[in-house]
C-alpha cells in the first residue's frame, strides 16, 4: 500500500507536468489546427529563465513568474510573426516542419545563454515533504497540482465564456468564414501563440524546482507532452490533464510493477495505440474535437 | 585509348603526385617539430570532459616546450573537435594521420568514440593514448592503444572497499541508461560477490528524467543497506534529491561521474553526507605531504586555473597525463612511432595528475589503487575519507 501510494504520487507529480505541456499543444490545436513541436522549447525557456529571474537577478517569487511568462508568450508571438505567418502555402505538414526547425533554433540559442550545464532552482516554499501513510509527497508537487486545475479551469472559462474564447474557435473551424463575419483572426492566431506559449513556459517554471533544467531538456518533455495530449484527445483541455496524469501515473506504476527501463517505451507505447485506433483524429481532422 | 582518356588519366596521376608531395613535408618525423593529434569532444553533451581534456593538452604541450621540448624539438599540437560523434571522430583521426601526419593521437574523450578509432590505430600502427573510462578500450590489450582515464573497474573496487568495511552486505543500485551506467552496472554486479555485498535490487533511469522516487521507491521496498547511483549529471543530482524527499535514512554512494563542484550546486542540501570515489585532483590540499603526486597535483591546478581563469576539473588531467606519458616515450625515439610505443609500455611508477602509472604488455592502463580516495561532501565541501 504504501509503495503504491508513493508510485501514484510520483505519477501524479510528473503527470501534472505533462498535463500543462499538454495543455499548450490542446490550446494552440483548438484555435489554429496547429500542432506545435516547439512547445518543449517553450518549457525550456520557461525553466531557464525563471532560474535567472528568481535566483540569479533575485526577483520575488510573483514578480518573476509573471516576467517569465511573458518573456516567453513574446517569444511564442515572435515565431509565430516571423516563421508561420510569412509561410506562402500554409500547408499543416509545413508549418510543422517549421515548428521543428524552430525547435533546433531555440535550444541553440539557449545553449548560447545558458550553456550546457545543468541549473537548478529552489522550491517555491518549504522544502519538507509531506507524509501520507508512510508515502512522501513534496510541497511542489501540491503547487503544481494547484496551478494546473487554475489554469485549466480558467481557460475553460475562456473558451466557453468570452467573446474572444469563442472567436478564437470560430477562427479554427473556419478561418475564412470567421474573417468575413468580422473576426480579426490573425489576431487570434497571434493571441493563441502567445498563450499556448505562456502555458509552455507555466510547466517550465513548475518543474525547474523539482527536477535539473537544461538547454536540451524540451524534446523529451515536448514529447511526453504530445503523448498526453494525443492520449486525452487533441483539442481538449480536460482531455490534456486527464491525459498527462493517466501517463504520468502509468509511467510510475510501470516502473513499480514492470521495469525502470519500460518508463519512456510506456508513453510510446500508448501513443502509437492511440495513433493506430484514432488515426484520424489527429493530422487530418480540420474540425475541433469536443468534449 | 582516346586522347581524352589519357589526358583525364593523366590529371589524375598528377594530381595524385601533387598529394604527396604536399603531403610529405607535413610528416612530423620529417621536419622540426613532433606533431601531436587531439581529438576531444570539445563543443556537444560531453564537452565538460572534451573542453578541459583540450586545454589541459594545450598546456602539457606549452609546459614542454618551455623547457626546450623532447630531444630539442619543439612540440606542436593539431585538435581536433568530435562532437562526441563517433563518425567525426573517424574522420578526424583520418586526417591527422594522412594529413595532418602526426606521431600519436591523444583521446578521444569518450568509450565510444575510442571503439570507433581503435582499429585504425592498430592498422596504422600509431599509438594512441584515451582519455575514455570504458575498460573495453584496453581490455584485451591492443598493441597501440593506451589510456589514462581509471577504469569503472577501480571506481567500483573503490566504492566496494569502504561498503565492506561499513559492514553493509545488502544495496540497491540505480544506473543511469546509457553507456557510463551500464558499463558501471555491469561491474557492481560482477564485483558484487567478491566483497560479500548482494545486489538486491537494480533499477535505470533515463538520463533527462525528472523524477526517480518510482524507482527509489521499489528500492526501498528491497530493505538495501546503502544505495548506490551511477551516472553523469543532471540525474544523480535529482537522485539525491529524491533520497532526501524519501527521507531514505541509508548511505547514498555516487559514482566517479559526479566529481564536480557542478553536482554539489545542483543538489544543493541533499548533497549533504553523500560518499563518492574521486581522483585525487578534488582534494589535492587535503593530501598527506609524503603523497609523492601532491607536487605533481599542486603544480596542475596552479597552472591550469592561473592560464584558463577556471576551476580545474577532474577530467583534464586525462589529457595532461596523456602527453606526459607520450613524452616520456618520445624522449631519444627520434619519431619512431614502433619506438614511442614500445617505451610506453614500459614506464614505470609516472606519477601523474589521475593516478601512478605503471604499463606493461598485459596492462595499458597502469592505474593502481592510488587512482581513487573516497570523499564524503560535508558543508558543500569534499571531504576525504582515510583510506
Amino acid at each position: 500500500m504504501q509503495e503504491f501510494l508513493q508510485y501514484l504520487f510520483s505519477g501524479v507529480t510528473n503527470g501534472a507536468i505533462y498535463a500543462v505541456i499538454a495543455l499548450g499543444f490542446t490550446m494552440l490545436y483548438k484555435s489554429t489546427g496547429l500542432i506545435n513541436f516547439a512547445q518543449g522549447e517553450f518549457v525550456m525557456l520557461g525553466a531557464l529563465s525563471m532560474i535567472t529571474l528568481w535566483s540569479g537577478f533575485e526577483l520575488s517569487l510573483p514578480l518573476a513568474f509573471l516576467l517569465t511568462i511573458a518573456g516567453v508568450s513574446v517569444v511564442g508571438i515572435i515565431l509565430e510573426r516571423l516563421a508561420i505567418r510569412s509561410v506562402r502555402k500554409p500547408h499543416p505538414i509545413v508549418l510543422i516542419i517549421i515548428t521543428i526547425g524552430a525547435s533546433i533554433l531555440l535550444r541553440g540559442v539557449a545553449m548560447l545563454g545558458w550553456g550546457k550545464d545543468a541549473h537548478s532552482s529552489p522550491a517555491f516554499s518549504r522544502n519538507e515533504p509531506f507524509e501520507v501513510a508512510g508515502a512522501t509527497l513534496l510541497p511542489q508537487s501540491l503547487w503544481i497540482l494547484g496551478i494546473v486545475l487554475v489554469i485549466v479551469t480558467a481557460l475553460h472559462f475562456f473558451t466557453r465564456g468570452t467573446l474572444t474564447g469563442k472567436a478564437m474557435q470560430a477562427c479554427a473551424i473556419n478561418k475564412r468564414a470567421a474573417w468575413l463575419l468580422g473576426i480579426p483572426s490573425e489576431t487570434m492566431v497571434l493571441l493563441a501563440f502567445a498563450m499556448s506559449a505562456g502555458m509552455g513556459a507555466v510547466g517550465g517554471i513548475l518543474i525547474a524546482p523539482i527536477s535539473m533544467s537544461s538547454y536540451d531538456m524540451g524534446m523529451t518533455l515536448g514529447l511526453k507532452g504530445f503523448c498526453a495530449a494525443m492520449l486525452g484527445g487533441l483539442g481538449s483541455s480536460w482531455g490534456a490533464v486527464l491525459g498527462g496524469l493517466l501517463l504520468g501515473i502509468l509511467e510510475a506504476l510501470g516502473v513499480g510493477f514492470f521495469s525502470s527501463s519500460l518508463k519512456d517505451a510506456i508513453a510510446f507505447l500508448l501513443l502509437l495505440l492511440i495513433l493506430y485506433v484514432r488515426p484520424a483524429g489527429i493530422l487530418g481532422a480540420r474540425a475541433v474535437h469536443r468534449f | 585509348m582516346s586522347v581524352k582518356g589519357r589526358s583525364v588519366l593523366v590529371c589524375v596521376l598528377a594530381l595524385a603526385v601533387g598529394m604527396l608531395l604536399s603531403v610529405s613535408p607535413n610528416l612530423g618525423r620529417a621536419g622540426e617539430v613532433y606533431r601531436i593529434g587531439g581529438v576531444f569532444a570539445v563543443t556537444g553533451p560531453s564537452s565538460f570532459l572534451g573542453d578541459p581534456e583540450k586545454k589541459s593538452l594545450e598546456l602539457a604541450i606549452d609546459e614542454i616546450n618551455s623547457r626546450g621540448g623532447i630531444d630539442g624539438r619543439r612540440l606542436e599540437a593539431v585538435i581536433y573537435d568530435t562532437e562526441g560523434d563517433p563518425t567525426k571522430t573517424v574522420l578526424a583521426a583520418n586526417k591527422l594521420i594522412s594529413k595532418d601526419g602526426v606521431l600519436a593521437i591523444i583521446g578521444p574523450s569518450l568509450t565510444p568514440t575510442t571503439l570507433a578509432i581503435i582499429p585504425l590505430a592498430e592498422k596504422e600502427k600509431i599509438p594512441l593514448i584515451s582519455c575514455a573510462a570504458g575498460i573495453k578500450i584496453t581490455e584485451p590489450v591492443k598493441p597501440w592503444v593506451f589510456k589514462t582515464a581509471q577504469n569503472d573497474m577501480l571506481a567500483v573496487a573503490t566504492i566496494y572497499e569502504h561498503i565492506q568495511k561499513k559492514g553493509i552486505k545488502k544495496i540497491g543500485i540505480l544506473t543511469v541508461d546509457n553507456a557510463f551506467g551500464e558499463s558501471g552496472k555491469e561491474q557492481l554486479l560482477a564485483q558484487a560477490s567478491k566483497y560479500g555485498i548482494e545486489v538486491v535490487q537494480a533499477e535505470g533511469f533515463g538520463a533527462k528524467d525528472t523524477d526517480m522516487t518510482a524507482q527509489l521507491t521499489k528500492i526501498r521496498s528491497a530493505q538495501p543497506e546503502a544505495i548506490v547511483c551511477w551516472g553523469t549529471n543532471p540525474g544523480p543530482a535529482v537522485v539525491a534529491k529524491n533520497v532526501k524527499q524519501m527521507n531514505l535514512k541509508v548511505p547514498l554512494y555516487q559514482s566517479h561521474g559526479v566529481a564536480s563542484p557542478k553536482f554539489i550546486e545542483l543538489a544543493g542540501d541533499a548533497a549533504e553526507g553523500i560518499l563518492l570515489p574521486t581522483g585525487k585532483i578534488l582534494v589535492a590540499e587535503q593530501l598527506p605531504e609524503t603523497d609523492p603526486r601532491k607536487s605533481v597535483l599542486k603544480g596542475y591546478i596552479e597552472q591550469f586555473e592561473k592560464r584558463f581563469q577556471m576551476p580545474v576539473s577532474g577530467f583534464g588531467g586525462y589529457a595532461y597525463d596523456a602527453m606526459y606519458l607520450l613524452a616520456e616515450a618520445m624522449k631519444g625515439s627520434n619519431g619512431d612511432r614502433e619506438k614511442i610505443r614500445n617505451a610506453l609500455e614500459k614506464i614505470k611508477g609516472h606519477p601523474g595528475v589521475t593516478g601512478t602509472f605503471s604499463f606493461s604488455p598485459e596492462d595499458h592502463n597502469g592505474l593502481g589503487a592510488d587512482a581513487f580516495v573516497m570523499v564524503e561532501i560535508q558543508g558543500g565541501k569534499w571531504k576525504m575519507l582515510t583510506p
